[in-house]
C-alpha cells in the first residue's frame, strides 16, 4: 500500500504481553499514521484494551518496542516521558473522571499539572472544552456522579483534549450510549479530527462507528494484529472470524445503512 | 548566567515552541493585528497577558494570520475572544492569511464557545458565610441524627423479625463475619491487652510500693481490667478494625449499585448484609472481651511475678479473693460488650449506606464511622458507670 510514505505516529514492533502463563499478545506489529482514525476490533479477551494500555505506558510489555512520536517510551527519562504524555490524551471506558472534582476541575487537572496558567484562564479554557464536546455550560459545575453515562464520556473526552493533544486514545467511546448519542459522539470525533488534525486510536465494537469514522481498521486475533485495512478491505477478507464479524446479522444492517448513505451521498453530490 | 536563564525558560514553555505574539500596527481607522508564532495552550498565559494589554479601538481592523505557526483550540479561542473585544469596541474585523485548517478550527471553537454571560459574583460577607455554614452544619446534624435513629429502629425491627423467623438468618454469611471480626482479631486483641496489662501493673506497683501495698497491684489489675479496660480496649480495636471494614464494604457496594441490584432481585440488604454483620459482632465482642481480660491478667501477672515479690500462687489467690468479694467485677465488663458491639456494627453499616457516588465520600464515611463508634462507645461506657454506681455493684 502507498501508506508507507505517510508519517507513522505510533509504531509497535514485536510486542509480547503476558499475564502469568496466559499470553495475550505475541509478536504483534502495528502502525498508526498521523491524522487517521484507527479502529481496533477483536473478540472479548483478545487484548484490545491491553494494547491501548501498553502504548500509553500503563502496562509494561514483556517484549517488543513501542515508538510514539518517534520516541521509544521505555528509554525516556521521567521528564521526557512527561513531555510525551502531554501530547496524548486517553478516554477510559467509564470516563474515569475524578469523582471528588467537578467536570470543570477535572478538565483543569492536566492544565494545572503541566502548565502555569491563571485560574481565570483555566476556567475559560475549560468552558470552551465543555462546549467543544457538546456538553451544556452548566455541566462544568457538576460532579461526575450527577452525570449520565454519555455525559461522563463527553466530560472524559474534554479532559483528554485539555492540552490539545496530537493523539487521543479512546476505549470503547460509544459503548453504552444510545444510537443517537453514539452517532453524535462519532460526529464529534470526526469533527475534532478534521479541525484539530487529531490522530485517533479507538478500541470499539460499534460497527456503525467503524463505518462512519474509521479510516482504517485493525483486527486483533490470534494474539496479533491479523489484518489492517479499510472497511472495504475487511469485507473482502475470508478469515472465518473476520467474516463472522463483518458479515454477521448486526454487521449486515450497519453495512447496508452505510452503503445506502454512500450512494445517497454520491447522488446528492453528483 | 544569561544562557542558563534562557534554557530554563525554553524548557518551561515546552521544548521547541517559539513564542507567540500579537502586535497591533497602524492607527486611526485602519489597523492590522499581526498574529505570529505558535498559538497553543503552552503559550496561553503570555498570549493572554499580551492580548489584555491591547487597546481595542473602532474602525477597520485586519487580523493577519500569515505568520501563524501551530494553532490549537485554546489559541483559536483566544483569537476569537480578541475578535469579540475589537467588535465590542466598534471595529469591523477581517481575517486574512489564515490556512483553511486554522479557519475551520476557529469556526468550530466559535460554535463551542459559551455565550458570554454576566456571572453575578456576589461575594457574601465573611460573617454571613460563617452563619450559613453553621446553619448548614446544624441542619445536616439534625438530618443525620434523624436518619441514624430511623436506621437503628429498622435494625431492631429486622432483628426481631429474624428472631421470630430464624430461617431468614443468613447463616453462612454470619459465620463468615464471625470469623472475620472475631477469630481474626484474636491475636491483635490479646497482644494489646497483654501489653496494657503489663504496663498497668508496672505503673501501679511503682505507686503502691511507696505505701508498702504492692499486693494491691493485683486488685488494681483485676478490677480495672475486668470492669473497664478489657472491654473498652477491645471495643476500640474492633471499631477501628471491623467498623471501618463494614463501612468500606457496604459503601463500595453502594457505589457500584450492588445494593440497588439486591433490592431489584427481591433481596433485602438489611437481611443480607447488615444483620449478619451486626449479629456477628454482638456474638464475638463478648468473647474477644473475655480473651482480652485473660491476656491482660496474664500480662499483669508476668510483671507482678517478675518485678514484684509476688509468687504466681499468691497472684492467683489474691485475684480469686478480689473476685469473691464481688463477682460482679467480671459481669460488669461482659454485660457491656454486646451493647458496644451493637453500637459499633450499627454505626459502621449506617455510614456505609450513606456513601454517595464519589471516592471521597467513601473515605469520609469510613473516617466518620470510626470516630463516631469510638465516641459512642465511650459515652455508653460513661452511662454504664453511672448505672452501676447507682445500682451499687
Amino acid at each position: 500500500m502507498a501508506g508507507d510514505t505517510r508519517d507513522k505516529i505510533i509504531e509497535v514492533r514485536g510486542l509480547r504481553n503476558q499475564f502469568g502463563s496466559q499470553v495475550v499478545h505475541e509478536d504483534l506489529d502495528l502502525d498508526v499514521y498521523r491524522g487517521e482514525v484507527l479502529g481496533i476490533v477483536g473478540g472479548s479477551g483478545t487484548g484490545k484494551s491491553v494494547l491501548l494500555r501498553s502504548i500509553v505506558g500503563l502496562n509494561t510489555p514483556a517484549e517488543g518496542t513501542i515508538t510514539v512520536f518517534g520516541l521509544n517510551l521505555r528509554e525516556l527519562s521521567d521528564d521526557e516521558r512527561r513531555m510525551a504524555e502531554r501530547r496524548w490524551g486517553v478516554l477510559f471506558q467509564e470516563g474515569a473522571l475524578f469523582s471528588g472534582l467537578t467536570v470543570a476541575q477535572n478538565i483543569q487537572v492536566p492544565l494545572r499539572e503541566h502548565l502555569r496558567l491563571s485560574q481565570d484562564l483555566m476556567d475559560q479554557i475549560a468552558a470552551v472544552k465543555i462546549g467543544l464536546v457538546g456538553l451544556p455550560p452548566e455541566a462544568g459545575s457538576k460532579f461526575p456522579s450527577e452525570l449520565s453515562g454519555g455525559m461522563k464520556k463527553r466530560a472524559g473526552l474534554a479532559r483528554a483534549l485539555a492540552l490539545d493533544p496530537e493523539i487521543v486514545f479512546l476505549d470503547e467511546p460509544t459503548a453504552g450510549l444510545d444510537p443517537i448519542g453514539a452517532a453524535a459522539f462519532d460526529q464529534l470525533i470526526l469533527q475534532l479530527k478534521e479541525t484539530m488534525g487529531l490522530t485517533v486510536f479507538m478500541v470499539t465494537h460499534d460497527l456503525d462507528s467503524l463505518h462512519a469514522i474509521c479510516d482504517r481498521i485493525a483486527v486483533l486475533a490470534e494474539k496479533k494484529v491479523l489484518v489492517t485495512g479499510t472497511m472495504a478491505d475487511m469485507l473482502k477478507q475470508d478469515h472465518p472470524w473476520i467474516r463472522e464479524y463483518f458479515h454477521g446479522p448486526r454487521a449486515r444492517a450497519a453495512t447496508s445503512a452505510w452503503s445506502d448513505e454512500r450512494s445517497h451521498h454520491a447522488a446528492t453530490v453528483g | 548566567m544569561a544562557s542558563a536563564g534562557t534554557f530554563a525558560q525554553s524548557n518551561e514553555s515546552g521544548a521547541d515552541s517559539p513564542k507567540a505574539s500579537a502586535r497591533l500596527e497602524g492607527k486611526g481607522g485602519r489597523a492590522t493585528l499581526r498574529v505570529e508564532g505558535d498559538w497553543i495552550v503552552v503559550n496561553a498565559m503570555e498570549l493572554d497577558r499580551e492580548l489584555d494589554a491591547l487597546k481595542p479601538e473602532g474602525g477597520q481592523v485586519t487580523f493577519d494570520l500569515s505568520g501563524l505557526g501551530r494553532f490549537d483550540t485554546t489559541g483559536a479561542w483566544l483569537l476569537d475572544r480578541t475578535r469579540g473585544q475589537f467588535e465590542a469596541a466598534g471595529a469591523s474585523v477581517e481575517l486574512t492569511g489564515g490556512e483553511e485548517a486554522a479557519m475551520s478550527l476557529l469556526a468550530a471553537v466559535q460554535k463551542a464557545e459559551p455565550k458570554p454571560q454576566k456571572r453575578p459574583r456576589r461575594k457574601a460577607s465573611a460573617f454571613v458565610g460563617m452563619l450559613a455554614r453553621a446553619g448548614a452544619a446544624v441542619e445536616s446534624l439534625i438530618a443525620g441524627t434523624r436518619e441514624a435513629v430511623g436506621f437503628t429502629g429498622l435494625v431492631i425491627l429486622v432483628f426481631a423479625r429474624t428472631a421470630v423467623q430464624p430461617i431468614r438468618l443468613r447463616f453462612t454469611s454470619l459465620v463468615h463475619h464471625m470469623e472475620e471480626v472475631g477469630l481474626d482479631a484474636v491475636p491483635i486483641v490479646m497482644l494489646m491487652s497483654f501489653l496494657i496489662g503489663a504496663v498497668l501493673a508496672y505503673q501501679g506497683s511503682e505507686q503502691l510500693e511507696r505505701f508498702g501495698a504492692s499486693i494491691f497491684t493485683v486488685d488494681l489489675i483485676g478490677i480495672s481490667f475486668l470492669r473497664e479496660i478489657g472491654i473498652l480496649l477491645t471495643a476500640i480495636l474492633v471499631a477501628g478494625r471491623s467498623g471501618s471494614a463494614f463501612t468500606a464494604q457496604i459503601g463500595s457496594m453502594k457505589m457500584r449499585e450492588e445494593i440497588d441490584a439486591m433490592r431489584t432481585l427481591g433481596l433485602d440488604p438489611m437481611e443480607m448484609l447488615i444483620i449478619p454483620r451486626i449479629l456477628a459482632l454482638v456474638l464475638m465482642l463478648p468473647l474477644l472481651g473475655f480473651l482480652s481480660n485473660l491476656a491482660g491478667l496474664i500480662g499483669g501477672g508476668f510483671v507482678a511475678v517478675g518485678a514484684l515479690d509476688i509468687s504466681p500462687i499468691m497472684y492467683l489467690e489474691r485475684l480469686q479473693q478480689v473476685l469473691e468479694v464481688s463477682p460482679w467485677h467480671f459481669w460488669v465488663g461482659v454485660i457491656k460488650a454486646p451493647i458496644f458491639a451493637f453500637l459499633i456494627g450499627t454505626i459502621g453499616c449506617f455510614e456505609g449506606l450513606r456513601v454517595s457516588g464519589s471516592a471521597e465520600s467513601l473515605g469520609q464515611r469510613t473516617t466518620q464511622s470510626v470516630v463516631e463508634s469510638i465516641f459512642t462507645v465511650i459515652i455508653a461506657d460513661a452511662f454504664f458507670s453511672i448505672l452501676f454506681v447507682s445500682l451499687d455493684i
